[in-house]
């Protein structure tokens, strides 16, 4: 039960957080995704026509959406975990009563709930756009979130391990970023050369835009099975990792 | 009971820094101790051991018979910590602060919400609650983070340097107030830079210096181990000559002031007496520095 309440308080401060300066967290977003769609979906995508049986619009929009609930997710609990180490208010838990397993649960709760929130924010600046009927709600919302939970994982390890705000910024730049674009968001990876496409199954972004996009509109360029196993091994070994990070206090501790 | 017990602890940092060199220390349940040292002494280096927020090289830790390394989360319970440095965030307001620590320790918000405000009234924050703590002065915040560690009501509360940057008599208000706790039966740990502190406070002291224990007693042996107090002496008329007296050390500071060390074995009353025989009047008399201050840098002299 206590650890219920701690769990929850966690939970609050990190939602209430990211609700507070929504103007740096939920509007950017939105702006950018609307570029997004003008953009690429309807000046340049008018020209390019069909992918997948679907129109280019409806097509990039599930990859846009993950794209959004991937960064969202990421930053929310990297910025925050790494503010807290920061200014020290990390203490305040580390002093406490709360075990690993409760701050961890917290944490990527919070990244979760902002994942969505964004999410959700985009998926309605897409229906302005575009129209998108659901394929599989189950297969859509289970991805959504395992995706969400999986970013949220890999932020909370870069804030323990970030020394500057700068490290905060280098993986979501030079990794995150290319991973998404060249995650098939754009593009379907049947379009690109033998090389460039086993190349690109490589890259564990491909699996959930696909899987995502199946969700949406049935059309994927990766087995869902396949595409689950990918996803839950990275939850696993993310787990591990930010568990041994917490409870060894690595980057958080003296 | 013991509130703490600590045998061989010891902390090398990964730069090879021994910062600890292996203390033991033991303070009862109920008592009003102080913890003082140099800076870099060791001081908030065993603060954090015992915290949970400095991961230790060798020993162990027990706070009221509970190990650590044992039942972490059981010994994290009974502590409240009052860090050197202010340690919350400054964007959120002061009820936040103490009502998300409350839920740290499993308190329900509603429960945490009354004790929240009792502490604030306490510390004079009732007031502050709605703003963000950013804005409170510097003596607020370390209020703040005192009514932040007794939200869950710990048996043992550490304070390391609480009264840092406060005026003297916000500094005797909370003074007032940590004896008031300490009464209700909460054990205090306290390090300070602020001596007289320390000597008003407290029952019992420890003096770390260079990771090692120095002087481990009760403050009034520690005092009784004075032999020699300096006294700062002003004249009611001017004098041109040093007097010399039999017993005593006098320097002349300028031509109305005079400094004696008096040892334990002679009186004031005999000092005043040979001043007069001299023709030297004394219109009033000072302790040159602390008594513990002049122990604290004798002791520190001699390591």
């Amino acid at each position: 039960m206590k650890y219920w309440v701690a769990y929850k308080t966690i939970v609050y401060k990190e939602v209430s957080r990211f609700v507070r300066i929504w103007p740096q967290t939920i509007l950017p977003p939105a702006v950018t995704m609307t570029l997004y769609f003008v953009i690429f979906g309807n000046l340049i995508g008018s020209r390019i026509g069909e992918m997948g049986g679907f129109t280019y619009m409806q097509y990039i929009a599930p990859g846009i959406i993950m794209m959004s609930v991937i960064t969202n997710s990421y930053s929310n609990v990297v910025s925050s975990f790494y503010s807290s180490k920061f200014q020290k208010h990390l203490e305040e838990m580390l002093v406490a009563p709360v075990p690993n397993w409760v701050i961890l649960a917290g944490y990527i709760t919070g990244g979760v709930s902002r994942g969505l929130m964004v999410g959700a924010v985009v998926t309605c600046v897409a229906l302005f756009f575009t129209r998108l009927h659901l394929h599989s709600v189950m297969i859509t919302i289970l991805t959504v979130l395992l995706t969400s939970i999986l970013f949220s994982l890999g932020g909370l390890i870069n804030g323990a391990f970030a020394k500057s705000f700068d490290d905060i910024s280098i993986v979501p730049v030079f990794i995150l970023t290319p991973l998404t674009y060249l995650g098939g968001v754009f593009y379907s990876i049947d379009l690109l050369p033998d090389f460039w496409r086993q190349l690109s199954l490589f890259n564990p972004v491909l699996y959930m835009v696909n899987a995502f996009r199946y969700g949406i509109l049935g059309e994927s360029d990766i087995g869902i099975i396949t595409a689950y196993i990918v996803i839950i091994t990275f939850i696993i070994v993310l787990v591990w990792t930010a568990m041994w990070v917490l409870n060894k206090g690595a980057g958080i501790k003296n | 009971m013991k509130a703490l017990e600590i045998s061989n602890l010891r902390k090398i940092y990964k730069n090879g820094f021994e910062a600890l060199k292996g203390i033991d220390l033991s303070v009862n349940e109920g008592d009003f101790f102080a913890l003082l040292g140099p800076n870099g002494a060791g001081k908030s280096t065993t603060i954090g051991i015992i915290s949970s927020l400095v991961n230790k090289t060798e020993g162990t830790v027990k706070v009221f018979g509970v190990d650590i390394d044992q039942e972490i989360e059981t010994a994290k319970s009974f502590i409240g910590l009052v860090p050197q440095e202010i340690n919350f965030s400054q964007f959120e307001t002061p009820e936040q602060i103490v009502v998300n620590q409350g839920g740290y320790y499993g308190i329900e918000r509603s429960q945490a919400k009354q004790r929240a405000e009792k502490y604030l009234k306490q510390l004079g924050l009732w007031d502050k609650r709605h703003d963000a703590s950013r804005t409170l002065s510097g003596g607020m915040k370390r209020r703040l983070m005192i009514a932040r560690a007794l939200i869950h009501q710990p048996r043992l509360l550490i304070l390391d340097e609480p009264t840092a940057g406060v005026d003297i008599e916000l500094r005797r208000s909370m003074w007032d107030f940590l004896r008031e706790i300490n009464s209700q039966g909460i054990t205090i740990i306290l390090t300070t830079h602020y001596l007289e502190e320390a000597e008003s406070l407290c029952r019992n002291i420890a003096i770390i210096d260079h990771g090692e224990i120095i002087q481990n007693s009760s403050m009034k042996s520690l005092l009784a181990q004075l032999h020699v107090e300096t006294f700062i002496l002003d004249l009611v008329s001017p004098i041109t000559e040093n007097p010399v007296i039999e017993g005593f050390t006098i320097k002349q500071l300028d031509s109305t002031t005079l400094e004696v060390d008096i040892e334990k074995q002679h009186s004031i009353n005999d000092l005043f007496s040979r001043l007069t025989d001299q023709g030297i009047q004394v219109i009033s008399m000072r302790n040159k520095s602390n008594r513990l201050e002049e122990l604290f840098l004798r002791l520190l002299e001699k390591e």
